[in-house]
């Protein structure tokens, strides 16, 4: 029956410890092993949130790179394109200029070849007209031996005359 | 961890043996001195032997004429009155006759400083005319000092208090020396105990704005009930008590829930108890004596619950251990020592888990108690 019955004595002893146990705890343990687990734990929080923000910043930075890149990419395709641009410009251009040289080449050469040719014509001409000046003097002088001779030809080229 | 608890156990196990083998001897002792015909073991008398207060600290041997640590007894009774209480164990066994069954009774009389006192069954009382009077197994009629003696529990209180203040005080030391680190050594072990006890029963139960001032109480009350438990565990000195077994020392516990419940109570609490939300004003009469009893019953529960869990443990693993002596055949040892030690691990996890609970319903009721309204 005692074993449920209060005993004051025990009582007394068990309030003054447990009073006195809270006091000390509360004061000196409690205290600084919840200050030092909330400041850690505040820390650990905090260093999270910093890695969490770097991140972001990192791929943030990461994008702006990539756009970097890509427009130096693009920079570089646009001046590689240039490039070829200029110099499929450049032997167009020769090209057309070496065109017009060598028809303005060959212009000038026909027109000296015509010239040559119209020269070689005229001393062909003259020398042609000079045989046949001295070939028409022989026959002439062949022809006008007798009088024969120059009365046909007389008649003939009055037939010729009048065939014209 | 388990490992070692293991080999705890059976270290424990064994010395309960051995421990309980002194009182089977005792009890021999006794009958011997007392020249009465060989008893039967009393496991019931042997079991509450135990798991009671004593005004000595029994360390091994038979009961008189063993060792035993003999503590201070002191009274109130017209001044102050300290003597040791081996003036009652050593003191001369005198007999009287029950007035109801007839039966010669046995107790303890002071001799030198406790002259005029006389102790039965660990109570101390005034010897009216040299003498006690018994009726129906119980003292009959004779004063009782006031006892605040330094018994065996009040020892054992001490003891744990030590410990934690050394334990606890150790880990603070960590904390102060290295600042906010990752604990190491016993910091490590405990510091989860402690965060456990901060959220999971302060801020889960109380709420996120008011839970901080409680804190140092419900820590104090888990690790008082968690390290009385473990030191109960152990069958000798500094253990073997029945601290957090005894309904003193868990009805001072729930007393103090019970204060501090009602000492932050808010207007919301008292709203709910006598005039409860939703509830027709013809049924008030019934509610509000309802209610006001529920103050009472929730640290009733508390008292009750820790001291039956903590005791019934004690008892089973007393009982367990008994077997052996009730068939006086070591034999029956492979039997019982491996119940006994399994009922010792068990008890080992509802040392943590009643100090858990006891903490947890506190912060419970806490809760309730600082509850805003939310209608």
């Amino acid at each position: 029956m005692d074993l449920i019955l209060p005993d004051f004595g025990l009582l007394i002893w068990t309030s003054i410890v447990f009073l006195l146990l809270m006091f000390i705890l509360t004061k000196f343990i409690w205290k600084p092993i919840l200050s030092s687990v909330n400041e850690r734990e505040t820390k650990i929080s905090d260093s999270l949130a910093l890695a969490e923000k770097t991140k972001a910043e990192m791929i943030l930075l990461q994008s702006q790179n990539e756009n970097l890149l890509k427009e130096a990419r693009a920079e570089r395709d646009k001046i590689v394109k240039d490039a070829h641009e200029t110099a499929s410009k450049m032997v167009e251009d020769s090209k057309v200029n070496a065109k017009n040289e060598a028809s303005k080449i060959i212009a000038s050469a026909h027109q000296a070849i015509e010239v040559e040719k119209a020269a070689a014509f005229s001393e062909l001409k003259s020398s042609i007209a000079a045989l046949s000046i001295e070939i028409a003097e022989k026959v002439v002088r062949t022809e006008l031996s007798s009088d024969d001779k120059q009365k046909a030809l007389a008649t003939k080229l009055v037939a010729d005359i009048n065939l014209n | 961890m388990i490992m070692k608890s293991t080999v705890k156990s059976i270290f424990l196990a064994l010395l309960t043996i051995f421990y309980l083998n002194v009182s089977f001897a005792n009890s021999e002792a006794k009958n011997s001195t007392s020249h009465k015909e060989k008893e039967e073991f009393n496991v019931g008398e042997m079991i509450m032997h135990h798991i009671k207060d004593a005004h000595e600290w029994h360390l091994f041997g038979p009961e008189h004429g063993g060792t035993s640590i003999y503590l201070p007894i002191i009274l109130i009774d017209g001044g102050l009155k300290t003597f040791s209480s081996s003036n009652f164990y050593h003191g001369e066994i005198k007999t009287s006759t029950d007035h109801k069954t007839h039966q010669e009774v046995e107790y303890l009389a002071g001799t030198g400083a406790a002259a005029g006192y006389a102790m039965f069954h660990e109570k101390i009382y005034k010897l009216e005319n040299g003498t006690l009077s018994f009726e129906d197994g119980h003292v009959h009629g004779a004063l009782k000092p006031f006892d605040v003696s330094i018994t065996k529990n009040v020892v054992s209180l001490f003891f744990g208090a030590f410990f934690i203040i050394i334990i606890m005080g150790s880990v603070a030391r960590f904390y102060k020396k290295n600042g906010a680190v990752a604990p190491k050594g016993l910091a490590k072990f405990l510091e989860p105990l402690v965060v456990m006890v901060r959220d999971d029963v302060a801020k889960a139960n109380i709420g996120e704005h008011k839970y901080k001032k409680y804190v140092p109480y419900l820590l104090t009350i888990f690790f008082f009930i968690f390290f009385n438990n473990l030191l109960g565990m152990i069958p000798f000195l500094p253990g073997g008590a029945n601290l957090t077994g005894n309904l003193t020392v868990t009805m001072f516990l729930a007393i103090c829930t019970l204060i501090v419940t009602l000492a932050s109570a808010n207007g919301n609490y008292w709203k709910h108890i006598f005039a409860t939300p939703g509830v027709p004003i013809a049924l008030l009469p019934i509610m509000i004596p309802i209610e006001i009893v529920g103050i009472f019953t929730k640290p009733f529960a508390l008292m009750i619950r820790l001291f039956a869990n903590m005791t019934a443990g004690h008892i089973i693993v007393l009982a367990l251990i008994s077997i052996i002596f009730i068939n006086q055949n070591v034999a029956w040892g492979a039997l019982s020592v491996p119940m006994a030690l399994f009922i010792s691990v068990l008890e080992l996890l509802v040392a943590f888990l009643q100090a858990f609970l006891f903490a947890m319903l506190s912060a419970l009721f806490i809760g309730a108690a600082v509850e805003e309204a939310h209608h």
